[in-house]
C-alpha cells in the first residue's frame, strides 16, 4: 500500500493519473524561491523556456543572465556570481551542462567551494525524437564523482518544485536532474521532502520479498510494477531515491536486510548511476543480490519516449523481469 | 576609497618588482619544480597592481569593498604568492614552502589552502569568465556606476582556450566597464612560440571586434601599466583589455625569451647566477642590495 505518512497521490496506479513534466516543477519552484531569496541569479544558455527558466526571468529580469550557447561560460560565469555571495542556478540540457562543462564545474565550482545549482534538463532517453546526441544517460555518474556535489533526481514535478525551494532556503552545490516528458504525479503538495532522505513510497503488509530502489521519472513505473506484483503474491517495497548523493545508506541497508533482494531502476547507464551507488553501499555494508534496470552501455536514438524506455530495457516488463530474476537468485 | 598599502614612487615600485623576482627564483629553487619565465615576466604588472592600483587591504583580506584580482593562468602563481607576501598577506619566509606537502602555497592556486585568493586556478581559460560573473553580480547590487574593479590576469597561450572567447563575447555584450583584463603577451607557451603553436595575431583586432577597449603597452614599464589602468576607468561603454608586451624570464638574461623556461625551475647553479644578476641589477650596481 501507499505510505500513508507521505500523503501521496492516490490516483498513481490509474492510467489517467495527472502527468506534468518534471522540469515544469523546477521552473515554478525557482520563480517562487526568487521572491524570498534575493541572492538567486538565474543563467541560461539559450534554452530559457525549454528549461522552464522563463518563469523566473519574467518575474526577475534584473537577476537573469542570458549566456548564449556557451555551456563552459555558463558554469564559470556562475562561479564568479557565486563568489560575490549570490546563489546561481544555471540551466541547459543535461547533455551540455554538465555534459560539456564538466571540468569547469569541478574546478571553478566544486574545487573553489562555491554554492550553485546545475540544472540539467532533458536527462534520459525519454527526450525522444531528438535522438542520442541529446539524451544524457551519463550525467549522474559525472556529477557523483565530484567531491562536495549533491546529486538530486526528483520523481515528479512537485518534488522538483519542493527541491528547488529547499535549495533556495539552504544553499548547496547541487546537480538537479530533470526530465523533459510528462511524468505521473506521485507526490502531492502535502508530501514532505528532505534532501538526503530516501522515501518508502509503497510497502505491502508483512515482510517484503524485494525492494525496488528507483529514481527520477521511472519511479512511477516501479510503483505500478509493485502493485502488479501483489497479484503474484510478491511483496515489493518501492524506495524513491531523490538524493543520489549523499545516498541514504541507512534506508538502503534497512530494506536490504529485510528483503535480501534489490532491483535498482534509473534512466541512466548502469555504470556509475543509482545502481552503482547502491551496489557500493551494499557491497561494503550488507552484500545483497542486486539486479540493475538501466541503459546497458549503449547510446540512445530517436523514437517516442515509451518506445525508447522499452527498447533500452527500462519498461515495466523489464522491471518485473528484474524482480523475478533477483528473487530467483536469492532463493 | 584608495588601497590601504600606501603610496610608492615608480622607482620604489621597480625595486619592489626586483625583490619579487628574487623571491620567485629562491622559491622555485626550494620547490624544485614550477614555472619560471611567466612569473619573472609579470613581476612588474603584479607590483603595479598590488602596490598601487588595486584597492585591497592585506590586514583585512575579506574587506567587502575590495577590488578583485582573478589570476586565470594559475601556473604563474610564484609571482602571485611572492607579491602577496611582499605586500603583507603572509610572511615572505613562507614562500619557501611552495609546492610542498601541507603548504598553503599549492602548486597551482587553491583558495581553500590560501583563503586570500579570489579563485583557484590552473586549468586554463576560465578565469576571465569568473571575473565576468563577479562583475555581473556586482552590477546587480551596485549598478553601472559601481566603483569596484575586477582585474583578470591571463596568459597569451591560454587564449587558445575557447572558454575565454565565450567570456570575451559576453563581457562585450554586457559592456562591463569595470572589468579589466591584462594579457601577458610574452609570445611563448609550453610547446614553443605562440605564433607557431597557435597564432594569436592580430590580437588587438580580435578583442576590438568583440567590443572591448584595447591598449597595448610595454609590460615592464611600471608607469605605462599604471597609466593604462587609469585610462580604462574613463571608458564607460566597454570592458577593457591591456595587452602587456612582456619578456618571458625578464630580469635574468639567461632565461629571457626562451620558451624552454616556461615550465621548469632553476637548479642551484642557475638560481645563484639569477640571484646575483637580479641583486646587481644586471651588473649596473657593484654591491648586492639586500
Amino acid at each position: 500500500m501507499l505510505n500513508p505518512d507521505l500523503k501521496l497521490n492516490t490516483k498513481i496506479f490509474s492510467d489517467d493519473v495527472e502527468q506534468v513534466p518534471i522540469r515544469k516543477g523546477f521552473g515554478e519552484g525557482l520563480a517562487q524561491a526568487g521572491e524570498s531569496n534575493k541572492d538567486i541569479v538565474a543563467l541560461s544558455a539559450d534554452l530559457t523556456e525549454s528549461t522552464q527558466m522563463h518563469l523566473f526571468k519574467n518575474k526577475f529580469p534584473e537577476r537573469f543572465v542570458e549566456i548564449g550557447v556557451a555551456e563552459q561560460n555558463l558554469a564559470t560565469v556562475a562561479s564568479g556570481i557565486a563568489a560575490m555571495g549570490k546563489y546561481p542556478f544555471f540551466s541547459s540540457y543535461a547533455m551540455f551542462s554538465p555534459g560539456r562543462n564538466w571540468e569547469q564545474i569541478r574546478t571553478t565550482l566544486a574545487y573553489n567551494d562555491r554554492k550553485a545549482v546545475i540544472v540539467g534538463s532533458h536527462a534520459g532517453v525519454s527526450v525522444g525524437p531528438d535522438g542520442g546526441t541529446h539524451q544524457a544517460i551519463e550525467d549522474i555518474a559525472l556529477m557523483r564523482v565530484i567531491p562536495r556535489m549533491v546529486v538530486l533526481s526528483p520523481c515528479d514535478a512537485l518534488q522538483a518544485k519542493k527541491m528547488t525551494i529547499a535549495l533556495a532556503q539552504a544553499p548547496l552545490l547541487a546537480y538537479l536532474r530533470l526530465a523533459r516528458e510528462k511524468t505521473p504525479a506521485i507526490t502531492t503538495e502535502d508530501t514532505p521532502l528532505e534532501i538526503g532522505k530516501g522515501q518508502i513510497l509503497f510497502r505491502p503488509e508483512g515482510v517484503a520479498h524485494v525492494a525496488i530502489v528507483a529514481t527520477g521519472a521511472l519511479v512511477a513505473n516501479a510503483m505500478r510494477v509493485a502493485k502488479d506484483l501483489e497479484r503474484k503474491h510478491i511483496k515489493a517495497i518501492v524506495v524513491n531515491i531523490h538524493t543520489i548523493k549523499p545516498l541514504d545508506e541507512e534506508l538502503i541497508i534497512k530494506v536490504a536486510k529485510e528483503t535480501k533482494a534489490i532491483v535498482t531502476v534509473e534512466e541512466h547507464q548502469i555504470a556509475g548511476g543509482l545502481g552503482g551507488a547502491v551496489a557500493e553501499c551494499l557491497a561494503k555494508n550488507y552484500p545483497t543480490a542486486i539486479e540493475f534496470v538501466g541503459v546497458q552501455d549503449l547510446f540512445g536514438q530517436s523514437g517516442t519516449p515509451n518506445e525508447l524506455i522499452e527498447h533500452y530495457g527500462m519498461g515495466r516488463d523489464d522491471i518485473m523481469s528484474a524482480v523475478l530474476k533477483v528473487l530467483d537468485r536469492k532463493n | 576609497m584608495k588601497n590601504k598599502i600606501g603610496t610608492y614612487s615608480t622607482r620604489e615600485l621597480s625595486i619592489k618588482a626586483n625583490e619579487i623576482r628574487e623571491s620567485i627564483i629562491s622559491m622555485l629553487l626550494s620547490a624544485g619544480s614550477g614555472h619560471t619565465a611567466g612569473p619573472l615576466g609579470m613581476a612588474d604588472v603584479f607590483t603595479a597592481l598590488y602596490f598601487d592600483l588595486v584597492r585591497h587591504d592585506p590586514e583585512n583580506p575579506d574587506w567587502k569593498e575590495r577590488d578583485r584580482v582573478i589570476l586565470s593562468n594559475g601556473h604563474i602563481n610564484p609571482v602571485l604568492y611572492a607579491t602577496m607576501a611582499h605586500v603583507g598577506y603572509f610572511p615572505t619566509e613562507e614562500l619557501q614552502t611552495l609546492r610542498k606537502f601541507g603548504s598553503r602555497l599549492q602548486g597551482h592556486p587553491h583558495r581553500e589552502f590560501l583563503p586570500y585568493l579570489e579563485n583557484s586556478s590552473g586549468p586554463l581559460g576560465c578565469g576571465l569568465s569568473q571575473a565576468v560573473g563577479m562583475a555581473l553580480a556586482d552590477r546587480i547590487d551596485n549598478g553601472v556606476t559601481s566603483d569596484k574593479y575586477f582585474y583578470c590576469l591571463l596568459g597569451d597561450g591560454e587564449l587558445n582556450e575557447g572558454n575565454n572567447w565565450e567570456a570575451i563575447m559576453l563581457a562585450g555584450k554586457e559592456k562591463l566597464r569595470n572589468l579589466i583584463a591584462i594579457v601577458d603577451r610574452n609570445n611563448i607557451q609550453i610547446d614553443g612560440y605562440t605564433e607557431d603553436v597557435m597564432p594569436l595575431d592580430s590580437l588587438n583586432a580580435k578583442w576590438e571586434a568583440f567590443n572591448w577597449h584595447v591598449q597595448e603597452i610595454d609590460g615592464h614599464n611600471i608607469e605605462a601599466i599604471i597609466d593604462a589602468v587609469h585610462k580604462t576607468k574613463a571608458v564607460f561603454e566597454k570592458p577593457s583589455v591591456i595587452i602587456a608586451r612582456t619578456i618571458p624570464g625578464k630580469g635574468v638574461r639567461e632565461f629571457e625569451r626562451k620558451f624552454e623556461w616556461h615550465g621548469k625551475a632553476p637548479n642551484k647553479e642557475e638560481a645563484n647566477m639569477a640571484l646575483q644578476e637580479l641583486r646587481t641589477l644586471n651588473g649596473k650596481i657593484k654591491s648586492e642590495h639586500n
